[in-house]
């Protein structure tokens, strides 16, 4: 990654929200030096600071990502370190944790330290890694996890491929827990969405796709809830679809159990609905479902229920996607659009203020792994995104950064979108 | 131009333009109810051309493949001699869709076929909405002979115009299709037919076959679990081919018990209304979803469903590729 900017940086004159500090100033400045907020600079420092004018803006923290793919190391055609987080830059993340299902998978030592050198070299933003819990996210046997959090690993994870096994589930859970290591769980009965294509419901039956119902999602959703009970772990499930799924972790919270959980922004914006002409950049996994679970899902963000909003960023290739609707791999290339989608759905569409959502974007994900990010406390890092929540706006593929060739919100209307973003005081996106 | 009953001369072409401008027939879904009917006054002047020593020449130099990703005898069959009845060359490609897969893409199938200078595709494909993605990749005509679970519209066309034929029209028929709703592309092309034509749709067997849920999708329909309450009072019975290949072993117990709670037999056939015809898309499964003293009885109209399938489809081959200006 680049290093850090050590010059002054003052931002001047924008809306301030950092929701890990409850701040939300109409008119307020932000300083750095040495790629660190500070609360002040030296009338010096001032004189040969970078200024910028946030007339109009909004400066907040830079985003934290929970779930998203850079493509290396083995899958670089549909998306590399340099591309993928160019494409978190423009999208406004500055922090991503990345999901280990590469190629090889990141379940040893070597890859992770493959993985890092890539990033040091080519990162524009922080890129922290998972390791898979078990050896291949194969489900049977667990990986080196003492060796791999030495390796940095922040948090571990079978990501798609779930855990179907609970007794292996279990001892997981034990086993992360000595390590403090949080496991990020995908909530998959597999059994029950063999073959599955998208939500089942009034649309799979109408296109003639195989549904994957809720309950295959919830099923597993209460399955770890329980065993976080057990193992007193910390266990986070990722990407919630359904609304039964959001009532089970609120229900899991009430009885303080360490469960948190985390949406994708794709989900807080778009149901089943949008399949009815079989587009294969919405095919994802978890599927969209249907409008009273988005309206369930925001309602668990709005509440807390849900702790984060992550990208849940998955590239294909064009070509992957170019096919019929059964035949394609589930994913959606969502960074540089996750902010303005959610903006979309939950701020513009009525639901909840700005600075709700900021907190589901920074503070809320960075303390799910007790990362010190989505602050803009003096001290942190000078991570920062400046935001027009008044832009409407079409992403066109042209303008994409990403390598992948499914971002399925090409000419969707958008309100909301990232102006600049900073890591370490470093501009990495915007004029 | 051998014709004078048919779309080949100017004046008739313009007419044809004015009540059809589809290239594609993807699914019943994006047809309305005047097109439909406009179809089957086409279909009907094509009657006279099934019967032996007669043809067409309607589509002479123009060619039609067939490109049969799934198994088939019947529907590609029938879409082979509905060409030649109209003078068109055919060219059957029949391979599964997962060989395909290994090599080349639909995409790049469809465009090589394109490039020899094709008319039209016929495609059977496993993959639901496939037909709409090629239609949507190609500017030559798609038919769809079969799509995954989804639609086979040509099929519904031909037993909505098998109706109309028997009682004159479909509008307030009382129908009911029994059997393997949820994995049918029939069913579906058939409840939208036959709602866009007025006919009330009765959905009937088991619940795992025909789940409640059929409902949200198609509120228009009525669901019935019990046999008898779904055969007395209908005026046709289209039976659904109890599919082996689409099921997995969760949604019935066993063909034996199938037979035994929803089979047609003639002991069955008896609470239908005495002037109720029994329909099938066939290939028919003597012995499981119907009998053979039904399927053979005489109110069987299953063979005239094969007749008028081959009609049917000279006029969608004949409507779709003249949908678009040469």
């Amino acid at each position: 990654m680049n290093p850090a900017d050590h010059s002054p940086l003052w931002i001047r004159g924008a809306r301030v929200i950092d929701p890990s500090a409850k701040r939300d100033e109409a008119k307020g400045d932000i300083y750095a030096l040495d790629g660190v907020i500070v609360d002040q600079l030296s009338a010096a420092d001032q004189a040969k600071a970078r200024i910028i004018d946030g007339t109009g803006l909004v400066v907040a923290p830079g985003f934290v990502d929970l779930n998203c793919r850079l493509g290396e190391p083995g899958r670089s055609a549909r998306e590399t370190v340099r591309t993928g987080t160019r494409a978190a830059a423009a999208g406004g993340f500055t922090t991503l944790v990345t999901m280990p299902d590469s190629l090889p998978a990141a379940d040893n030592v070597g890859t992770l330290q493959l993985l890092r050198e890539i990033c040091s070299r080519e990162a524009s933003v922080r890129v922290l890694p998972t390791g898979t819990l078990t050896k291949g996210h194969e489900g049977k046997a667990l990986a080196p996890l003492g060796s791999m959090k030495k390796a940095g690993v922040v948090a571990v994870t079978d990501t798609t491929s779930g855990v179907q096994n609970n007794e292996i589930m279990r001892r997981a859970l034990e086993y992360a827990a000595m390590f403090d290591l949080v496991v990020l769980d995908h909530c998959q009965d597999s059994s029950m969405t063999e073959g599955a294509q998208m939500h089942e419901g009034a649309w799979s039956l109408r296109l003639g796709v195989r549904g994957w119902p809720r309950a295959a999602e919830e099923i597993v959703a209460s399955s770890d809830c329980l065993l976080a009970e057990l193992t007193k772990a910390r266990i986070h499930l990722q990407h919630l679809s359904s609304g039964g799924s959001a009532e089970i972790v609120r229900r899991a919270k009430a009885k303080k159990l360490s469960v948190t959980s985390e949406v994708s922004a794709l989900h807080l914006l778009l149901t089943d609905a949008s399949l009815a002409n079989y587009p294969t950049s919405l095919k994802t996994n978890p599927p969209l479902r249907e409008e009273a679970d988005r309206l369930a899902l925001i309602a668990a963000l709005i509440d807390g229920t849900i702790d984060a909003i992550c990208s849940d960023h998955s590239p294909c290739t064009a070509t992957e996607k170019d096919c019929e609707f059964d035949l394609a791999p589930f994913g959606a290339a969502t960074l540089e659009t996750a902010f303005a989608a959610a903006h979309t759905a939950v701020v513009a569409g009525g639901h909840a203020d700005l600075v709700l959502l900021l907190a589901r974007l920074t503070c809320g994900p960075a303390k799910v792994l007790g990362l010190a990010a989505g602050t803009l406390r003096a001290g942190a890092a000078a991570d920062l995104v400046l935001l027009d929540p008044k832009a409407t706006w079409k992403p066109r593929a042209q303008d994409l950064h990403s390598k992948s060739g499914n971002n399925p919100l090409i000419g969707h209307a958008l309100t909301g979108r990232v102006q600049a973003t900073f890591v370490g005081a470093r501009q990495v996106h915007g004029a | 131009m051998v014709l004078t009953y048919v779309g080949a001369t100017g004046t008739n072409r313009m007419a044809q333009q004015a009540s059809w401008t589809k290239k594609d027939l993807t699914g019943i879904e994006e047809l309305s109810r005047a097109e439909i009917e406009f179809l089957f006054t086409q279909a009907d002047q094509f009657l006279p051309a099934l019967a032996p020593g007669k043809g067409l020449d309607l589509m002479k130099g123009r060619t039609v493949v067939n490109l049969f990703l799934e198994p088939s005898t019947r529907t590609r069959t029938a879409f082979e001699i509905s060409a030649k009845k109209l003078g068109a060359e055919v060219v059957s490609i029949n391979t599964t869709a997962s060989s395909l897969v290994k090599g080349e893409t639909l995409r790049d199938t469809a465009m090589n076929i394109r490039a020899m200078g094709v008319d039209a595709i016929v495609m059977r494909h496993s993959s639901a909405g496939s037909a709409r993605y090629l239609g949507s990749v190609l500017d030559i005509s798609v038919i769809n002979a079969g799509d995954g679970a989804h639609e086979h519209p040509t099929q519904a066309l031909l037993d909505a115009f098998t109706l109309r034929q028997r009682f004159g029209k479909v509008q307030g028929l009382k129908v009911t299709i029994l059997g393997d709703i949820l994995f049918s592309r029939v069913a579906r092309s058939n409840i939208l037919c036959l709602s866009k034509l007025g006919a009330e749709v009765t959905l009937a067997g088991p619940a795992t076959l025909v789940p409640a849920s059929l409902k949200e999708a198609f509120p228009q329909v009525r669901i019935v679990h019990d046999l008898k309450e779904a055969l007395q009072d209908c005026d046709a019975v289209m039976l659904l081919r109890i599919q082996h290949e689409r099921q997995t072993t969760t949604h019935f117990p066993s063909l034996g018990e199938y037979t035994s709670q929803f089979g047609l037999n003639a002991e069955r056939a008896a609470w239908l209304k005495p002037e109720a015809i029994v329909m099938h898309p066939g290939p028919i499964n003597r012995g499981v979803e119907v009998e053979s003293e039904v399927a053979d009885g005489p109110r069987s109209v299953i063979l005239e469903q094969v007749r008028n399938g081959v009609a049917v489809r000279m006029a969608v081959l004949n409507l779709c590729t003249g949908a678009i200006a040469r």
